[in-house]
């Protein structure tokens, strides 16, 4: 990972100051091809950070990063631990991801979906205790998915699908939650439903939520604070107001837009050309 | 379990000489330590079965569920309900592998009557055919399907047999000796064979029923199974070794004998549920009772001849794999 002389992430912080996620100069090649080209972002504790950007820009990438799925050498740390020092195992308890679309095994049953969320906690050639299932019920049962817990998840609609991928990540106990596209799937309603779920979530358990995003509106109305990243760099950082302007969505998303003050959060509005 | 004992049972007692199954269920709970009771059998008889029907009995026992194994860890591996260890080439290249070692000679087995390299052949050859079946699946790239690693498995199986023929034609005089080999030898078994089968057998089965429930993992995919916190690629590669050793110790027992791999394990799957956790130990149980089974056919169907077991398998997996071709068309799709 070529790239400018900056300092890697300071290692020992103090985990209790240290914020959530810290990326600094991170760089990414896929197949020869650079994805992201130095980027830097902090997440606090419990803060609410959504990726936006257009096709490309390499959003998924810097959530798998942050996850542990691609090599990141020092450039991401959370609380304050270096990334690339975590065991999977380890990593697991700490972060979890729901992909964008996530597989659904032919013939599994919910229950034993959500179960696999506790996958680092089971002994590498062990089975699930009665403590697993405990956290598991208790996860069902907040995300009202008690009464689907023997049907096979093929079966289910695309929300409560939604739901069940969000239970087995919150049944992994991690502080962590990295959403690729949580809503692309669902209609209007059930994008509303799954995202006050998880805010809600965020604050009963005070997790941190990276996510990315297409619908700039409701971005803006759920998240603290907007990252735009636009050819594997971050060209805005801060409170949706400040990143949801008709200049900067122009220039990067090459769209004409018009942008209303809401009640959570500017509406972005597509405006068809002259 | 209880299939396994009904399989041991009608095993021994039928064949060319039909024994009574209740005095022959005596005979083997004679065999157990402690155990002395009269059964009614003549010395003959219970010759017949400790000595003759037995060993054959048991070595299918092992051979059919280190098959069904090998084939549920496989379909869980590649996530995909049509890989087998015949369809992905694996036991053409164990196949290809023996041929070559008895073709070209070498230190003889006294007992068995093959070259003692024969397992370790096998050992290197399957895996070979399933490094060779995965690389030419994944050449693909991103438009690679379930089908596309089954048609690699088909291409890789071809190009190993085209090998097998021509060693065979250029060492005409073993001929005889590898096909005998080759179309299923649980006729000649003896206890020797058992216990050249069993440290494989165990082995096998203690890798892959340890990592059943990391096969859920993975059925939901590499990322996802990453960051539950495993290593996807080092339990895949794991299993694919430990399943194609269990292929490798089947196929030098007892050559050539298709479609228990995919039978038994979408059997199971469609009475049990999809978790291998649930599989792998029945289809490994059931594995080894339709094999016994099976040799049970092949050896009174046609008595006093014998069919050879491949065949019959291969009868009764024809069609059945039609069946898992219409129930998997979804997967596929």
């Amino acid at each position: 990972m070529p790239g400018p002389a900056r300092p890697a992430v300071a290692t020992g912080a103090n985990p209790v100051t240290a914020p959530a996620i810290e990326v600094r100069d991170l760089h990414v090649t896929l197949g020869g091809a650079p994805i992201l080209a130095g980027v830097d972002l902090t997440v606090s504790t419990g803060e609410w950070v959504t990726v936006i950007g257009p096709n490309g820009a390499g959003k998924s990438t810097l959530l798998r990063a942050v996850g542990g799925l691609l090599p990141t050498g020092p450039a991401v740390a959370l609380s304050g631990t270096p990334l690339w020092s975590m065991r999977p195992r380890a990593r697991a308890r700490v972060v979890a991801t729901v992909a964008q679309s996530p597989a659904v095994p032919a013939g599994m049953s919910v229950l034993d979906y959500v179960l696999l969320g506790r996958t680092p906690y089971i002994p590498p050639l062990g089975r699930e205790s009665a403590a697993d299932l405990a956290v598991v019920h208790e996860v069902l049962d907040r995300l009202d998915l008690s009464a689907f817990h023997g049907r096979e998840l093929a079966t289910l609609s695309g929300g409560e699908r939604q739901r069940v991928f969000l239970a087995r990540a919150l049944a992994q106990g991690a502080t962590l939650l990295l959403l690729d596209e949580p809503t692309s799937a669902l209609d209007i309603g059930h994008q509303q439903e799954v995202l006050e779920l998880v805010d809600q979530l965020r604050r009963e358990h005070g997790l941190t939520v990276l996510a990315t995003m297409h619908d700039l509106s409701i971005a803006g109305e759920y998240a603290d604070r907007l990252v735009l990243l636009a050819d594997g760099r971050v060209v805005a950082d801060g409170p949706p107001a400040e990143v949801l302007t008709e200049d900067l969505l122009a220039t990067h998303y090459r769209a004409r837009v018009r942008v209303i003050p809401g009640d959570h959060g500017p509406l972005v509005v597509p405006v068809r050309p002259h | 379990m209880l299939a396994v004992l009904v399989a041991l049972v009608a095993g021994v007692s039928l064949g060319p000489v039909s024994l009574p199954p209740g005095s022959v269920a005596v005979e083997l709970l004679n065999l157990l330590p402690g155990v002395q009771l009269d059964s009614g059998l003549t010395a003959g008889e219970a010759a017949i079965v400790t000595q003759l029907r037995l060993p054959r009995v048991v070595l299918g026992l092992l051979v059919g569920g280190l098959l069904a194994l090998a084939g549920g860890a496989y379909q869980g591996v590649f996530r995909n309900p049509l890989a087998d260890p015949y369809l992905l080439g694996v036991a053409a290249g164990a196949g290809l592998a023996v041929t070559a070692v008895i073709a070209l000679g070498g230190a003889m087995d006294p007992l068995v009557g093959l070259p003692l390299t024969v397992p370790l052949a096998a050992f290197v050859g399957s895996l070979g055919a399933v490094a060779m079946t995965y690389l030419l699946g994944a050449a693909g790239g991103r438009s690679r399907s379930p089908a596309t690693l089954i048609l690699a498995g088909v291409a890789v199986s071809a190009f190993l047999s085209a090998g097998q023929t021509y060693l065979l034609q250029r060492h005409s005089d073993s001929i005889q000796q590898v096909y005998a080999w080759l179309l299923g030898r649980l006729a000649t078994a003896g206890w020797h064979d058992v216990l050249l089968v069993l440290p494989y057998f165990v082995l096998t089965a203690v890798v892959v029923l340890l990592h059943r429930r990391e096969l859920d993992v993975l059925a939901l995919g590499d990322d996802e199974a990453a960051s539950l916190g495993l290593h996807p690629q080092r339990s895949r590669y794991l299993l694919i070794a430990a399943a194609s050793l269990g292929t490798a110790a089947a196929v030098s027992a007892s050559g050539l004998i298709g479609f228990v791999g995919i039978i038994v394990p979408h059997t199971v799957r469609l009475l049990a549920g999809s978790s291998y956790r649930v599989i792998l130990p029945l289809s490994m149980l059931f594995g080894g009772a339709f094999l016994a089974l099976t040799d049970v056919v092949a050896r009174t169907a046609a008595a006093p001849a014998e069919i050879p077991i491949g065949v019959v398998t291969a009868l009764l997996g024809g069609p059945f794999f039609v069946l898992v071709l219409r129930t998997a068309r979804r997967v596929l799709t």
